[in-house]
């Protein structure tokens, strides 16, 4: 079933975001296995799921669609460094430009239209209501830099990472719903430099396999792989820089209000290589759904269960869940009698 | 992992240099992709007892996608590969190519680039020199050749890059003098070399006497792999053991035995095809491994590296 855009809902002050039926049934839910662990957990980025499906097509638009382009507006009014590209990456800005257009108007016709005749291109995003005439390749044609301009109109997080020496630089990226990270910090680092502060993964090797996995990634092969963590409120906005507006939430958690006051954060990851540029698209899609929506799927609270109990104590504290974890393998223990 | 092929049509064939062939490829199927300067595609040729599979540069603009164009020189000990373009293929011919994939890729940052081509290492910098321009960026191309039998487009690029252009015919006796290059550099240049390995090997040294940081220094050799002894690869797994003809590569003939090996540049320099050796002595020949990681002997690039020993075990 597919899900149209419906009216904008927030992700602050008063949280009024909220999933259909229909976006539950759909959610794209992380967990393979009953056991948590480390793995790179790569596929490729094919259709899977059939009409409807999260996978159906290579960029979701879901029924957030408005809320989310509504949400990334105010974060970048209070803080325009959420958005950057180092001047190198200019021609990385404009693949994906291409990629998200060019595939967007295909997938979802109703929604987006694209006319190229040569350079000259005309784009009409419907739900937005805006149309625009440009030069491709040309950043003075169009009315933002090139970044901003196509990440205004694409739900989640993009980062553009430059490819040379045999390593991938963090040198763009549009990001304002990410899970404790900070673009400002991290931009200009290398693939290891902005994996430093990830737990246990160093000693396994994890990050050199990797890195050879990814430079290796070639044009018209997008790969995906699904990351996740919790956030306590329907906030897209954890960012290190707002901090001090969401950290004392973890706090506000009771096993009275677990259910509805945390939710389960996952990322949908696409690496796609730009063609013009060599570099790498990282897409990081993400999708909210609290704990009393996900246990409307049984299979889905037994499992989640599972997997919260047996997380490695370094992974608690890195994901930032050890204030309420107990109460959440407490709720969800409910569901899993067996367990 | 090599990529869905294209396939595509030979649409021109145009004898650019005695021993120099230049082919359009246009698509069958759908367009082309756009890629990066310094892109090359793998070239799939049928041969009659075996199947070639030969790495070429892009060296059309990159940004046109209704034809793909590259240029193959006649290797004087060619395995195959390069007599069959040559001899083989004609117009209208169909031939099997990966999606372009880029190991020499222009650095972006950089202040200025300096490009040092020698023969038909022109290639890559064919597919720069179009970016370049509209990038309105800081650049020079050192030219060196010899005579008309290597020294394919020069009066093109003379005319096209005008003062930009330095030309160097060995017949002449003319030389580049590459050490007052590095000498005079802006800070922040890189240097970009494409040509045999004498060339690499050469300004790659002299870079170190004069000072210029390895990582300003890139290169791409176009070699094909060298012939060797025969010898046998045996995969310790299945215990399967495959001969290595010595006009073969270790790859190829583990392809021919049906044994897939992830690879992108079949030339040493990517290092996806790394497999690990648990018995024999390695003859590396590779530019991907450390000379740590080679004195080690545990693992080999197959693509080019062979064996000194009789046999090779490897664990793929």
């Amino acid at each position: 079933m597919r899900v149209a855009p419906k009216e904008i809902q927030t992700f602050r002050d008063d949280f009024t975001y909220s999933n259909s039926p229909e976006a539950i049934q759909r959610f794209p839910f992380p967990f393979p296995e009953d056991d948590y662990r480390y793995s790179v957990n790569m596929e490729p980025h094919t259709p899977k799921g059939g009409e409807g499906s999260a996978y159906e097509h290579f960029i979701d638009v879901d029924e957030h669609y408005l809320s989310e382009m509504k949400e990334r507006s105010l974060v970048l009014k209070e803080m325009s460094h959420r958005c950057l590209a180092m001047e190198h990456m200019d021609l990385a800005c404009w693949d994906m430009i291409e990629r998200c257009m060019v595939t967007m108007s295909e997938d979802y016709p109703q929604h987006f239209k694209l006319e190229r005749n040569g350079e000259n291109w005309t784009w009409e995003n419907k739900l937005l209501n805006q149309k625009d005439e440009f030069v491709f390749g040309d950043s003075s044609t169009l009315p933002l830099p090139p970044m901003e301009y196509i990440g205004r109109q694409v739900q989640g997080d993009f980062a553009l990472l430059d490819q040379r020496e045999g390593d991938l630089f963090l040198d763009a990226g549009i990001i304002t719903c990410p899970a404790d990270w900070s673009l400002a910090f991290d931009a200009g680092m290398n693939f290891t430099e902005w994996h430093g502060p990830v737990p246990m993964a160093h000693s396994e090797g994890i990050f050199e396999r990797a890195l050879k996995y990814l430079t290796a990634i070639q044009v018209g092969k997008p790969v995906r792989r699904m990351n996740w963590t919790m956030t306590v409120n329907a906030r897209m906005d954890t960012s290190p820089e707002t901090y001090h507006e969401w950290g004392h939430e973890r706090t506000s958690v009771t096993p009275e209000n677990v259910a509805e006051k945390v939710y389960l954060r996952v990322e949908l990851q696409v690496l796609d290589r730009m063609p013009r540029s060599n570099a790498l698209m990282f897409s990081i899609r993400t999708y909210l759904m609290s704990l009393e929506d996900i246990v409307t799927n049984p299979e889905w609270a037994k499992r989640m269960h599972r997997v919260m109990k047996t997380l490695p104590a370094p992974l608690i504290d890195y994901k930032g869940l050890t204030r309420y974890h107990g109460m959440v393998v407490e709720y969800l223990s409910q569901f899993d009698k067996a367990n | 992992m090599s990529g869905d092929q294209i396939t595509v049509v030979v649409s021109a064939i145009e004898q650019v240099a005695p021993s120099i062939r230049e082919f359009t490829l246009t698509s069958k199927d759908a367009t082309l992709y756009p890629f990066s300067p310094g892109s090359h595609v793998v070239v799939e040729m049928q041969g009659e007892s075996k199947t070639y599979k030969n790495a070429y540069s892009l060296m059309s603009d990159p940004w046109d996608t209704d034809a793909y164009k590259i240029a193959v020189r006649l290797q004087d000990s060619s395995r195959g590969g390069s007599i069959y373009m040559h001899e083989q293929v004609e117009v209208g011919d169909e031939l099997k190519i990966t999606p372009p994939a880029n190991m020499f890729a222009p650095e972006w940052g950089a202040k200025k680039h300096v490009l040092i081509a020698g023969g038909v290492g022109i290639t890559p910098f064919m597919s720069y020199l179009p970016e370049l321009m509209r990038r309105d960026a800081d650049f020079e191309l050192h030219y060196l050749y010899r005579g008309n039998n290597t020294g394919a487009y020069k009066a093109e690029l003379a005319q096209e890059l005008g003062a930009r252009y330095f030309g160097y015919d060995s017949v002449q006796g003319d030389k580049c003098d590459i050490t007052t290059l590095f000498a005079e550099r802006l800070l922040g240049t890189h240097f970009y070399i494409c040509g045999p390995e004498s060339l690499i090997e050469g300004v790659k040294s002299l870079a170190d006497e004069c000072g210029v940081p390895a990582s300003a220094i890139h290169y791409e050799e176009f070699a094909a792999p060298q012939p060797g002894e025969p010898f046998e690869v045996e995969i310790k797994s299945s215990g399967v053991v495959v001969p290595v003809g010595a006009e073969e590569s270790m790859l190829e003939a583990l392809e021919a035995a049906e044994i897939e090996v992830p690879n992108l540049c079949r030339g040493g320099v990517c290092g996806q095809c790394v497999c690990q050796v648990e018995e024999g002595e390695i003859e590396h020949r590779d530019h991907f491994l450390s000379g740590a990681e080679k004195a080690a002997g545990t693992a080999v690039m197959p693509c080019v590296s062979r064996a000194k020993s009789k046999r090779l075990v490897i664990e793929i």
